[in-house]
C-alpha cells in the first residue's frame, strides 16, 4: 500500500475529497445501471405472474357462470 | 418539377418566408442589448453570433419541411410515386434551403454591418452561409423526417439535430474569423463544400428512410 | 425476420447450419437463456475486476509526480470515456443490423445500449470535472476531448428521447437505428472539427500533456479497469436486453413458462 495510514489515504495530500467523490459517484451510477434492469425484469415477471393467476381463476369462475 | 412546386407554394405564403428573416433580425438586435453596445465587443462576437442565429433559424424552419404534406397525405403518395425518393427529398430540402438559407445568406451583409463586422469579411460571410446552410437544410431534413409523425416534434428535433450541426458551425465561423484577421478563408470554404457534398450524397438517403418509417408508423 | 417466411420454408432453413445459427440468434428464449448463463459468471468477474482495479488504483500505486494524487481519477475517467465511445458504435451497428436484416434482437440490443452509454458518458464528464479542479484549477475547460464527450452525451440523449417519443415501438426502433447511424457517420467529423477548433483557440495557460509518459506501474491497473468497464458494459447490455425481452414477449408461451418456473421455487 502506498499510504501510511487511513488518514493519509482519505486526505491524499488535499486531493482526497475530489478523488473519493469521483469514485463514490461512479459507484452510485454503476450500481444504478446494474440494479435497474434487474429490478425491471423482476417486476415484469411478477406482474405477468399475477396476470396469469388472475386469468386462470377467471377461467374457473367463468366456466361456472356460462 | 417538385422543386418548382415547393417554391411556388412557398411564394404563395410570403409571411412564412419572411418569418426566418424577421427572427434573424430580432435576435441580432438582442445581442447588443444583452452584451452592451461597445462596437469592438460586437465585432468580436459577430461571426459566431450570426452563425448561431442562422443555425437556429434553419433549425426552427426545418421542423415544418414535411409537416403539411405529411398531414394532407401527399407525402404518402410521393412514397408510392415512380421517381426515386432520393430525388424528391432532395427537391424538398433544396426548396427549404432556397427560402431560408440562401435568403439569409443574401441579407446577412445588413446584419453583419449592424454587428460591426469588418467589411472585408462580409463576402466570406455570405459564401460561408450559403454553403453551410445547405448542409444544415440537408441534416435538418433527417430530423424532420424522423419526427414528422410525432405530435410534439419541435423540441425533440433540436435535441436530435443540433449536435450534428457542430462541424458546420465550427468551420463556418472559422472562415469568417479568418477573413476578419486577413488570412485566407479558402480552406474553410473548401471544407464546408466537402461537407456539403457528403451531405448531398448521404443526407437524402437517411431522410428518405426516416420518411418511410414515419409514414408506416 | 422469420415471421414472414412460411412454415414449410422455415423447416428448410432449419436444416442449414448457418441459418440455424441466425435463427437461434433471432429467437428470444434462446437469447434470454444464453444471456442468463453468460451473466452468471461474467457479472461476478466484472464486479471483482472493478473492485480490484479501484483498490489498486486508489491505494497501491504511487502518485503522479506532476499531478499528485488527483491523477487516481484516471482509473475511472479514461475507462468510462473509452467504453462510452465504443458503446455508441455498438449501438449504431446493432441498429444497422436491425434495419438491414429486420432482426428484432438487434433492435433490442440497440435500445439496451443507449442508456448505458449515456450513463458512462456522464461518469466520464463528471469525473473529468473533479479531476480538473485540483489539477488545473478549473471545473470545466472547453478542451477538445471534454467538448467531444459532451457532444457524445447529447447524441446518446437524442436517441433515448427519440425512442421515448414514439408510441409505436417498432417504428421507434427503426427511427433510432437511423439516427444512431447518422450519428456514427458524424462522430469522426465532429471529433476532428472539435479537435481542430481547440487547437486554434487553445489557451496558453493550460497544457494538457504528459499522458504519453505513463509509468507501467500505473498502466496495469488502468488496463484492468478498461477491461472491467468493457465487461460492465456487456453485463448491463445483457441485463437490459433480458428485461426488454420479457416486456416485449410477455404474451408468449415461453415467458409464461418462465414465470411458472420462477414461481415454483
Amino acid at each position: 500500500m502506498y499510504f501510511d495510514s487511513l488518514q493519509a489515504a482519505l486526505s491524499m495530500e488535499g486531493h482526497g475529497s475530489f478523488v473519493w467523490v469521483a469514485y463514490l459517484i461512479t459507484l452510485l451510477i454503476i450500481s444504478a445501471i446494474l440494479l435497474l434492469p434487474a429490478l425491471r425484469r423482476r417486476r415484469l415477471l411478477r406482474r405477468i405472474a399475477t396476470e396469469l393467476a388472475r386469468q386462470e381463476s377467471g377461467y374457473a369462475t367463468g366456466k361456472g357462470a356460462r | 418539377m417538385l422543386l418548382r412546386r415547393q417554391l411556388s407554394l412557398a411564394i404563395r405564403r410570403p409571411i412564412e418566408i419572411g418569418n426566418p428573416l424577421v427572427f434573424f433580425a430580432i435576435v441580432v438586435a438582442m445581442f447588443p442589448l444583452g452584451i452592451g453596445p461597445a462596437s469592438e465587443q460586437l465585432a468580436m462576437i459577430a461571426p459566431g453570433a450570426i452563425w448561431i442565429i442562422a443555425l437556429l433559424s434553419s433549425l426552427l424552419t426545418s421542423d415544418s419541411v414535411f409537416r403539411s404534406d405529411f398531414d394532407d397525405g401527399s407525402l404518402e403518395q410521393l412514397l408510392l410515386a415512380p421517381q426515386p425518393l432520393y430525388l424528391s427529398v432532395l427537391a424538398y430540402l433544396c426548396a427549404h434551403w432556397i427560402v431560408t438559407g440562401l435568403l439569409l445568406a443574401l441579407v446577412s451583409p445588413v446584419f453583419a454591418l449592424m454587428l460591426n463586422l469588418p467589411a472585408a469579411a462580409v463576402g466570406t460571410l455570405v459564401v460561408s452561409l450559403a454553403l453551410g446552410t445547405a448542409v444544415l437544410s440537408l441534416v435538418g431534413g433527417i430530423g424532420a423526417a424522423l419526427t414528422v409523425g410525432l405530435k410534439r416534434g419541435g423540441m425533440l428535433i433540436s435535441l436530435l439535430i443540433l449536435p450534428l450541426y457542430i462541424p458546420v458551425l465550427i468551420f463556418g465561423t472559422a472562415a469568417v474569423q479568418a477573413a476578419v484577421s486577413g488570412s485566407p478563408a479558402g480552406p474553410f470554404l473548401a471544407l464546408l463544400g466537402a461537407m456539403l457534398s457528403l451531405a448531398i450524397a448521404l443526407g437524402p438517403l437517411a431522410t428518405a428512410a426516416g420518411l418511410r418509417i414515419s409514414i408506416d408508423a | 425476420m422469420f415471421s414472414r417466411i412460411g412454415a414449410a420454408q422455415k423447416g428448410l432453413y432449419n436444416h442449414a447450419v448457418m441459418w440455424s445459427f441466425f435463427h437461434k440468434l433471432g429467437s428470444p428464449p434462446w437469447l434470454y437463456d444464453i444471456a442468463g448463463s453468460i451473466l452468471r459468471w461474467l457479472l461476478p468477474v466484472t464486479i471483482m475486476a472493478l473492485l480490484v482495479g479501484a483498490v489498486w488504483g486508489l491505494l497501491f500505486t504511487s502518485p503522479d509526480f506532476r499531478q499528485g494524487n488527483s491523477y487516481r481519477i484516471i482509473y475511472i475517467h479514461v475507462p468510462s470515456a473509452v467504453v462510452a465511445l465504443a458503446g455508441y458504435y455498438v449501438m449504431a451497428i446493432a441498429g444497422a443490423v436491425s434495419l438491414i436484416w429486420r432482426m428484432k434482437m438487434a433492435d433490442v440490443a440497440m435500445k439496451a445500449a443507449a442508456p448505458i452509454g449515456a450513463a458512462l458518458t456522464f461518469i466520464a464528464l463528471f469525473t473529468g470535472a473533479l479531476w480538473g479542479k485540483p489539477t488545473w484549477g478549473t471545473w470545466w475547460e472547453w478542451d477538445a476531448r471534454i467538448t467531444s464527450m459532451l457532444i457524445l452525451l447529447f447524441l446518446y440523449l437524442g436517441v433515448v428521447a427519440l425512442y421515448e417519443a414514439f408510441d409505436n415501438k417498432e417504428a421507434a426502433g427503426r427511427a433510432c437505428a437511423i439516427l444512431s447511424l447518422v450519428g456514427m457517420v458524424n462522430i469522426p467529423i465532429i471529433y476532428k472539427s472539435v479537435d481542430w477548433w481547440y487547437s486554434l483557440h487553445q489557451p496558453a495557460s493550460i497544457k494538457f500533456s504528459g499522458e504519453s509518459a505513463i509509468d507501467s506501474s500505473m498502466l496495469y491497473p488502468l488496463l484492468l479497469m478498461i477491461g472491467a468497464f468493457y465487461a460492465l458494459f456487456t453485463c448491463c447490455l445483457l441485463m437490459n436486453m433480458r428485461a426488454e425481452l420479457v416486456q416485449r414477449e410477455s404474451r408468449t408461451a415461453w415467458v409464461r413458462k418462465l414465470v411458472k418456473q420462477d414461481g415454483a421455487h
